[in-house]
């Protein structure tokens, strides 16, 4: 008997118990169709973070100050003291200290009320310098950003975040209007793209000035050198962890402090990236597990509904074998008819997956993207479970002796 | 005894049992079933196996159908010696040499007659359309040319056995053995399958019948008695021609 006989057999048995080998096929199926999901909803949400990271800008780094501690021994938090300097920006640029970093952006941040006409938003204004465009990964709807002969000059003028710009212009173009900042009129001269809005800032309301307008014209405190935030670009992905440490080394030796004393911490991308996807992987691997057991109980089921079989069909088996059917032939169709049962419910539940897959995102607000190589790995582990399940009661029915075979009522 | 016929010897016998017996042992308990059995069967010859319950022709027939093997002595069927082979070469054996008419028919419920019938030629690797060809021949000769397709829950107990004598015919096997074929008819149907086996006698077939009515036991050409696990010499047991 060959294989495309035994398989005709096979679909012939299972057809012929059409109820109960649905049912069979059902724990199965939910048992993919779990899995897949699970692992999709993992990768969707693992694709999302990575997104919305990304947007902040790549291969960055961020410098943020240690904390104060003041006389009473009160200590604030990280970015509570002001010891970056622009000293440190300037020597951080430079190639022959840091030759992985490609772009420094330092930046200095207070709430400022602005004024356009009659019109008034409070927001954040950033004093910055050119370079923060590109290190920050955003571009600009209209109008330029400013200079570097207008940050040398402190000139008057202000790229606006689309929020910023419409809550004070309305419909109107802002491009060349004047902005009024703690008492100087500055002029719009871009306004940037949306970048859309993480958890903590909103990206799209802020005024940028240079970082010499911001601290001669804006600030309100005397130290003109201090700032808030160095964001620093490395050169390429690679080289992010080159730059880290040169950023490390270049800023305890102008601080003149050791990496135990250290006044400033460097975060980047990677590590929130590492942490966010961290703790997603953690979940999908519980949920996985979980739907990996659904699985295993429809596997279970196979292998009952196979042992059923077997005990229901000893007079076939005992006829098969009078016929000329060797225990190996046996053997081989209940190992196939088990592993069809295996098979068909994966193939039926990686097309309830995909259904799931286009369904689930509008009820979670979720993406849901499920790899392509899970979809042939479910496949796999269908036939392997159906084969797995096969196995025990084929080999119950293969060493059945025609005679007694035959004899049972 | 003369050394082993050529299998193709027509005049050879199609079976030969010498001095086969069978110890089932269930535990300590040991029950011989057989007790030195020698028999021959002709090539063409129509033989009744006849005893009562309990007297070994079960064994007898479980052995003559390779569906188990004797515990000591030999037997030969169509010329190879089948008392020491292998389960699987019996299985080759059975597939064949022997086509199998149980009295519960033993019928698939869910194929249909062709399928059925077609089954034996399954295991001997014979091609789809051949199968279906030989297998719808063989259903005509039994006269159920109409019934291909029915399935046995469709058809009567009579046409039903003779479903069953159309798969045992399929292969063209050398001996054709029948358990109580008629165990489960009544009196029309068992006419029925008695009237067909004796024109598969006439044709040449070799048919082995074994059952414990004398009526049945009649239709043969000879009957062999058995009781007791042992051919019973008190009888006649050849050339009892009632035909």
């Amino acid at each position: 008997m060959n294989w495309g006989e035994t398989i005709r057999t096979a679909l012939e048995a299972i057809r012929s118990r059409r109820m109960r080998s649905s049912l069979t096929m059902l724990g199965i199926l939910i048992g993919i169709a779990a899995v897949m999901l699970t692992v999709g909803l993992g990768q969707g949400a693992q694709a999302q973070v990575r997104s919305q990271i990304n947007q902040l800008g790549s291969n960055l780094l961020i410098v943020s100050p240690g904390s104060t501690t003041t006389s009473s021994g009160v200590r604030g938090g990280r970015g509570s003291a002001s010891t970056l300097t622009t000293r440190d920006a300037t020597a951080l640029a430079s190639p022959v200290v840091a030759p992985d970093i490609a772009k420094v952006a330092p930046v200095v941040t207070g709430s400022q009320s602005l004024t356009a006409g009659t019109t008034n938003w409070t927001t954040t204004v950033v004093g910055t310098t050119p370079d923060w465009l590109p290190v920050r990964a955003r571009s600009l709807a209209e109008g330029r950003f400013f200079n570097t002969a207008e940050l040398n000059d402190a000139a008057p003028v202000t790229v606006l975040g689309s929020t910023t710009a419409s809550q004070l212009f309305g419909g109107r173009d802002p491009l060349g209007q004047s902005v009024n900042i703690n008492g100087t009129a500055m002029t719009v001269i871009g306004i940037l793209n949306t970048a859309g809005s993480s958890t903590t800032t909103d990206d799209d309301d802020q005024a940028l000035v240079p970082q010499t307008t911001y601290s001669s014209r804006v600030a309100s405190s005397g130290n003109a050198a201090g700032i808030s935030t160095l964001y620093i670009q490395a050169s390429s992905t690679d080289s992010l962890s080159a730059a880290y440490q040169e950023a490390t080394n270049a800023l305890l030796s102008t601080h003149g402090v050791t990496a135990a004393a250290a006044d400033f911490s460097i975060s980047s991308q990677q590590s929130l990236l590492t942490t966010a996807t961290a703790t997603d992987k953690t979940l999908t691997v519980l949920l996985a597990g979980i739907a990996a057991i659904s699985l295993l109980v429809g596997g279970i089921g196979v292998m009952n509904i196979m042992l059923v079989s077997v005990t229901e069909r000893i007079r076939e088996i005992g006829l098969r074998k009078a016929l000329g059917a060797t225990p190996r032939i046996v053997r081989r169709q209940f190992l196939v008819e088990a592993s069809t049962l295996g098979l068909c419910g994966g193939v039926l539940g990686i097309a309830l997956g995909m259904v799931g897959a286009q369904v689930l995102p509008h009820f979670l607000n979720q993406p849901v993207t499920i790899p392509p190589v899970a979809g042939i790995g479910a496949l796999g582990v269908a036939l392997i479970i159906g084969i797995v399940a096969g196995v025990y009661p084929a080999s119950r029915a293969a060493p059945l002796a025609p005679i007694d075979a035959l004899r049972s009522e | 005894m003369s050394a082993l016929p050529l299998p193709g010897d027509p005049t050879s016998p199609i079976l030969r049992l010498v001095n086969v017996s069978k110890v089932y042992s269930t535990g300590s308990v040991e029950v011989e079933a057989l007790h030195g059995v020698s028999m021959e069967v002709a090539r063409g010859e129509y033989v009744a196996i006849m005893g009562p319950s309990g007297s070994g022709k079960s064994t007898l027939m479980h052995i003559v159908g390779c569906l188990d093997v004797p515990t000591t002595g030999s037997y030969d069927l169509a010329g190879e010696d089948v008392s020491t082979m292998s389960e699987d070469a019996l299985a080759v054996v059975r597939n064949r040499q022997i086509g199998f008419v149980f009295q519960q028919f033993n019928l698939l419920a869910s194929l249909p007659a062709w399928r059925n019938v077609e089954l034996p030629l399954c295991y001997s690797g014979v091609g789809r359309a051949e199968r279906k060809e030989r297998a719808v021949k063989a259903l005509a000769r039994v006269g159920l040319g109409d019934r291909v397709d029915h399935r046995p829950g469709e058809l009567s107990g009579g046409q039903q056995q003779r479903v069953a004598v159309a798969r045992a015919l399929v292969t063209d096997p050398a001996l054709i053995l029948a358990d109580e074929p008629t165990g489960n008819l009544d009196s029309h149907s068992t006419a029925d399958v008695l009237r067909l086996f004796a024109e598969l006698h006439d044709q040449g077939r070799t048919i082995v019948l074994i059952t414990h009515e004398h009526d049945v036991a009649q239709s043969a050409q000879r009957i062999v008695r058995i009781l007791d696990g042992q051919i019973d010499s008190a009888l006649p047991s050849s050339l009892t021609s009632v035909r």
